[in-house]
């Protein structure tokens, strides 16, 4: 929690009943939305592909009309007055929208420009801001030449060169590589220091986690859950996991080796992580003869505390003389809450 | 290194709906101006050779063959080539882009978030687009004395010159914003084969209007398309023993058509803006 409310009490970003439906569809794609951030809160919208984010963050700045309800910005009604209104907030899109005519650097000074941001004054923001996002060797050269990642560092400088009161990131750093994710990552945790507000839009449990001070779980336009990420994971029901790492006997069928797994007092349910190698041809047949037995993960989500179901794990499974390879206790994740709300089934 | 500091409240002053407007405005058109001084002779490249080759082969290469009298190339072809220019230049040079800005690069997002009404966005456009316009019509003018070796000149009648062109660019101009923001990227070659050679060839600039009496239907296709009203009125400027539509007509049709497509422009431009 950012812990600074009550300084100033005006909401930073304030909706209420917020509904958008295209034209020619049935179903609302934001539905009765109802929310505010604080000044200086790192807020995040979570939710799957065609939740209703993007269409929230593109009311929010201006850019689409609602269907009904209100949104305020700064206490300005963004529907009603959204000149004054994009004046005091900065988008960074989900797709890169540079301005392709014009070099990185009057990329920062043209949008300061549009701002009425003076000459001077841009000229030396822009400066700095290609200093701080590590652009300054590369701040003329041809916004076509750009990566990925510093196309996204160069959205976000431009974004900052008004000083928005607020900032919208549209998943921020979807399709970024590690060390480019990190970075950004770094810089909304600056932003975040120094007090700008932030919304974020993402399907990235870490980047909620770590990022935000609060978190919105959205699906279907609707909110679900409306917590900080340490809430609400402490909010669900499978409170804790064991995740096991087990090579079977030969001959073990892993089918009823689960089984029996989930037959163990305190286990509520068991699973296999999508990541296990094992665990789509494993499933059924078990491992052929001849092969070496293949290490498989395992995930029981339990009703009781993992040190007092985990004896009776480890007996049962050297009973049937199962090597237990690792063993890692976890406590539920943002994961498990999002699926836990928005249900396994693909968009 | 110094880094930019959040906004601090009070130390800037506050700006009206109105000032922020009129800045944002003339930050988004010296940004077209800036760029396409930049990249003008790009331009011209896509705009101004079709004319000019036609100015070339129908008024030099067919006089020189005997083909087509001389009298073809100064008194209807130069006049109406010029027209063309006015018109051609303003639509395309608004529509390509505006199809791209809007479909793939999403460019315009920047300007669409700047702090003035979206529709100032969309009249910024137009502004420039004529401007560009006029600017090739006039170059086309001393280009195609150049070709031809001598050009028509009445100084007397300029101004109708002038307002013609003007005219003339501004209703390519709203054209070229109502096809950039309807037409989706996918159908961009076809909808500007369909449209924008009809225009070209119904629009009198390789013939004078009034002479047309002899295939009637033609005669009316071509009223429908503003361009022929631009053909007229620079004839009517440039050689007026020509017969050519009355010059108060001509002007009229081009404010009507003007003031039609700048609304459809400035529409569909909201429109797609917004989707």
């Amino acid at each position: 929690m950012s812990g600074t409310s009550g300084v100033d009490d005006a909401p930073a970003v304030e909706v209420v009943d917020l509904v958008k439906r295209y034209p020619k569809r049935e179903d609302n794609a934001v539905d009765g939305l109802s929310f505010t951030v604080r000044p200086g809160e790192v807020f995040g919208l979570l939710g799957p592909n065609g939740a209703g984010k993007s269409t929230t963050v593109g009311i929010l700045t201006t850019r689409l009309p609602a269907t009904s309800g209100a949104a305020r910005l700064s206490g300005i009604d963004l529907l009603r007055d959204p000149v004054s209104a994009r004046a005091r907030l900065a988008v960074v899109a989900q797709r890169p929208n540079l301005d392709r005519s014009l070099t990185p650097r009057q990329n920062l000074t043209f949008h300061a420009a549009y701002h009425g941001v003076g000459r001077a004054d841009r000229n030396e923001r822009a400066a700095a801001l290609l200093e701080q996002f590590g652009l300054a060797d590369q701040a003329d050269a041809k916004v076509d030449w750009y990566s990925g990642g510093m196309a996204q560092r160069l959205m976000i400088a431009r974004s900052l060169i008004h000083e928005p009161d607020v900032l919208f990131l549209d998943e921020p750093t979807t399709g970024l590589d590690p060390q480019a994710r990190l970075f950004v990552w770094d810089r909304i945790g600056e932003l975040r220091d120094r007090g700008v507000t932030i919304l974020l839009t993402t399907h990235d449990m870490n980047e909620a986690a770590d990022l935000c001070d609060r978190v919105g779980i959205v699906d279907h336009g609707k909110l679900l859950a409306l917590d900080t990420p340490e809430a609400l994971t402490r909010g669900i029901r499978a409170q804790a996991v064991l995740d096991l790492s087990v090579t079977p006997a030969a001959q073990e069928h892993l089918a009823t080796l689960l089984s029996d797994l989930g037959a163990v007092e305190g286990v509520e349910r068991v699973e296999q992580p999508a990541a296990s190698p094992a665990a789509a041809g494993a499933q059924d047949q078990g491992p052929a003869a001849g092969d070496l037995p293949a290490t498989v993960q395992i995930r029981l989500y339990l009703s009781a505390d993992p040190a007092l179901v985990l004896p009776a794990v480890v007996g049962l499974l050297s009973g049937r003389s199962a090597a237990l390879t690792n063993v890692r206790i976890g406590t539920g994740s943002l994961e498990d809450v999002f699926i836990d709300l928005t249900g396994r089934g693909l968009r | 290194m110094r880094t930019v500091a959040a906004r601090t409240a009070g130390t800037e002053p506050v700006r009206s709906v109105g000032d922020s407007a009129r800045r944002a405005f003339l930050a988004i058109l010296w940004r077209d101006l800036y760029v396409t001084g930049k990249e003008f002779w790009v331009l011209l490249v896509q705009v101004a050779l079709t004319p000019l080759f036609m100015l070339f082969i129908f008024a030099k290469v067919l006089v020189e063959q005997g083909s087509v009298s001389a009298a073809y190339g100064h008194n209807l072809l130069l006049p109406g080539i010029i027209a063309l220019s006015a018109f051609l230049t303003s639509l395309q040079s608004v529509a390509f882009p505006l199809v791209m800005e809007f479909g793939w690069t999403k460019e315009i997002e920047d300007r669409l978030l700047a702090p003035l009404p979206t529709d100032l966005v969309a009249v910024e456009k137009l502004l420039m687009a004529t401007m560009r316009g006029l600017i090739a019509a006039m170059l086309m003018y001393p280009i195609g004395a150049l070709v031809l070796g001598s050009a028509p000149w009445h100084p007397d009648r300029i101004p109708l010159l002038l307002l013609a062109l003007l005219l003339g660019a501004w209703v390519g101009a709203g054209i070229g914003i109502t096809i950039g923001t309807l037409v989706p990227p996918a159908r961009i070659s076809l909808m500007f084969g369909l449209i924008l050679t009809p225009l070209m060839f119904t629009g009198a600039t390789q013939y004078a209007w009034p002479l047309l009496d002899t295939m009637r239907w033609f005669q009316v296709v071509t009223a429908f398309n503003p361009l022929t009203y631009c053909a007229e009125a620079v004839r009517a400027a440039m050689v007026p023993t020509v017969p050519h539509i009355r010059p108060w007509i001509s002007i009229v049709a081009l404010v009507a058509s003007a003031a039609l497509f700048t609304a459809t422009g400035v529409l569909s431009f909201r429109k797609r803006a917004q989707s």
